[in-house]
């Protein structure tokens, strides 16, 4: 049976996945949830903490490519899995398309669901999937935004669509 | 950081083997953990009580869509992406895409499991109406062996479910429609997306002859848990589309909710909206 003693042990273990591309290894309490360990343990502070309990999508972050949201996803389950956060797409200093399009679309107001919204978008982007506007409203419906009114960061996405497909016609795979 | 840990520990067992037998030695004192969709929510909301987690997540025997000519069997770990992005999910079960669909929002999607929904026993989940028009089976495992359960008997009151503390849901088999089918499926929630269902109607009728000639009803958020629409059910059965005894049908669905008010709705609310999703779809069936 059970003892409050075994399931009060602090249970630790060694976890080890990639951040942004870099390997890291972190010792860590198999309780604490993935929006723990990569803001509070390792910095990643563009990872936002809203609601914390899967409902506005302010600490989205993409594993092995898929966004799920980081405050409902146990740190353990990471082991071994490739991480994305927002400071993961800028390199040197130089945006990405999907960064460039919300800038150039103003879908930016106070900032703080902007890193959740760009990454799902970067996951679409990615996907290399055709989405209709409905489609892309869906796709982004998990994000809670108090500023925007919605329309801009919409048409942000559809423009970085819009614009990784007329890439892609340039540069044939 | 947290202010608040709870006391839980987590096991992940490498196979089916090994986890049912974590679960013999001490049956009841493990809580099996899929996607954490609804337990991680409950964990942060500091009103998860000691316990011990079975991560079932290594368990790629409870992974997997097996089709054949009779039915879809899906793996417990087959999470609402899965089910959204599977052909033979549209093509045979349409209700269930939308089910998926109207669950939440992408991430959500992305890890929420169709056992999880099942198991968390909330009676406003959005698949089980589904599950339960298409007349779903489930399968249960233990150390004893495995079983099967009609879907529509497993829940037995609120929270209350045909499953016992050393078993897992298995696969979850849906029999394919045969002949010439009609499927409804509507959510009413506050929005969309991320929103709670106030009320959930899915419906699949077999259509001969110009009759109904089999329907089930499933229905959520009205009742203790998921249920089937069976007076509802009764009052159509054999009517021909031309003729469908609408006000008689929604006199009957009566009988077979019991709503109460809640934060999302009244339970007036519920009774009226449930009757209209009734005819809305019945107007579609006698177009089908
Ligand atoms: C923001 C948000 C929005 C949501 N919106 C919706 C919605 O619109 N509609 C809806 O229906 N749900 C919704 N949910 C609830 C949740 O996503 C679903 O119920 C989901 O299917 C749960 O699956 P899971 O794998 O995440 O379950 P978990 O949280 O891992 O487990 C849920 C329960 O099922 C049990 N369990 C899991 N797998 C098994 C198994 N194989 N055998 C036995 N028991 C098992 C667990 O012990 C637990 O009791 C929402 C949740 C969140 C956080
Ligand atoms: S903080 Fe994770 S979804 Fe809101
Ligand atoms: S820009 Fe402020 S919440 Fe979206």
């Amino acid at each position: 049976m059970l003892t409050k003693n075994a399931a009060g042990v602090k249970a630790r273990k060694r976890l080890c996945m990639t951040v942004n591309g870099r390997a890291v290894e972190i010792e860590i309490d198999i309780r604490e949830s993935l929006l723990d360990v990569l803001r509070d343990r390792l910095q990643f502070t563009g990872v936002k903490q809203g609601c914390s309990v899967g409902e506005c999508g302010a600490c989205t972050v993409l594993l092995d490519g898929t966004p799920v949201n980081s405050c409902i996803y146990l740190a353990t389950w990471a082991h071994g899995k490739a991480v994305v956060t927002i400071e993961g797409l800028a390199q040197d200093g130089k945006l990405t398309p999907v960064q460039e399009a919300f800038v150039d679309e103003g879908a930016i107001q106070c900032g703080f669901c902007t890193p959740g919204v760009v990454l799902s978008t970067t996951a679409m982007v990615d996907s290399g999937k055709c989405f209709t506007h409905d489609e892309v409203r869906r796709e982004l419906s998990g994000h809670l935004c108090r500023c925007t009114g919605y329309q801009k960061i919409v048409d942000a996405a559809e423009r970085a669509l819009r614009e990784a497909d007329i890439a892609a016609d340039e540069h044939p795979v | 950081m947290r202010g608040y840990l709870p006391d839980f520990d987590v096991r992940v067992p490498a196979s089916l083997g090994e986890a049912l037998e974590l679960m013999a030695q001490a049956p009841g004192s493990y809580t099996p953990l899929a996607g954490g969709t609804d337990l991680m929510v409950v964990y942060n909301a500091g009103r998860l009580k000691p316990t011990h987690f079975l991560d079932l997540s290594r368990l790629a025997e409870l992974r997997g869509t097996e089709e054949d000519a009779t039915s879809l069997r899906f793996g417990a770990l087959t999470t609402f992406t899965e089910l959204r992005e599977c052909r033979a999910v549209h093509q045979h079960f349409p209700n269930l895409v939308k089910s998926a669909r109207a669950t939440g929002a992408l991430a959500i999607q992305n890890r929420g499991t169709l056992a999880g929904n099942i198991a968390n026993a909330s009676p406003a989940a959005d698949t089980p109406p589904s599950l339960l028009a298409y007349g779903a089976e489930l399968a249960l495992v233990s150390p004893r062996g495995l079983r099967r359960v009609a879907y529509d008997q497993f829940h037995q009151g609120y929270k209350r479910l045909d499953m016992a503390a050393d078993e897992l849901l298995a696969r979850i088999i849906v029999p394919k429609p045969l002949g010439r089918g009609f499927h409804y499926f509507r959510k009413v929630g506050t929005r969309q997306a991320q929103a709670i269902s106030k009320t959930c109607l899915a419906a699949y009728a077999r259509i001969e002859d110009g009759c109904v000639a089999e329907l089930r009803i499933g229905l959520g958020s009205v009742a203790p848990a998921p249920v089937r629409a069976r007076n509802a059910e009764a009052a159509l059965l054999g009517k021909p589309l031309a003729s469908l005894p609408v006000a008689a049908a929604r006199e009957a669905l009566l009988a077979d909710m019991s709503p109460i008010d809640d934060i999302r709705a009244t339970a007036h609310y519920r009774s009226v909206v449930t009757r209209n999703l009734l005819g809305q779809m019945l107007r579609e069936l006698a177009n089908a």
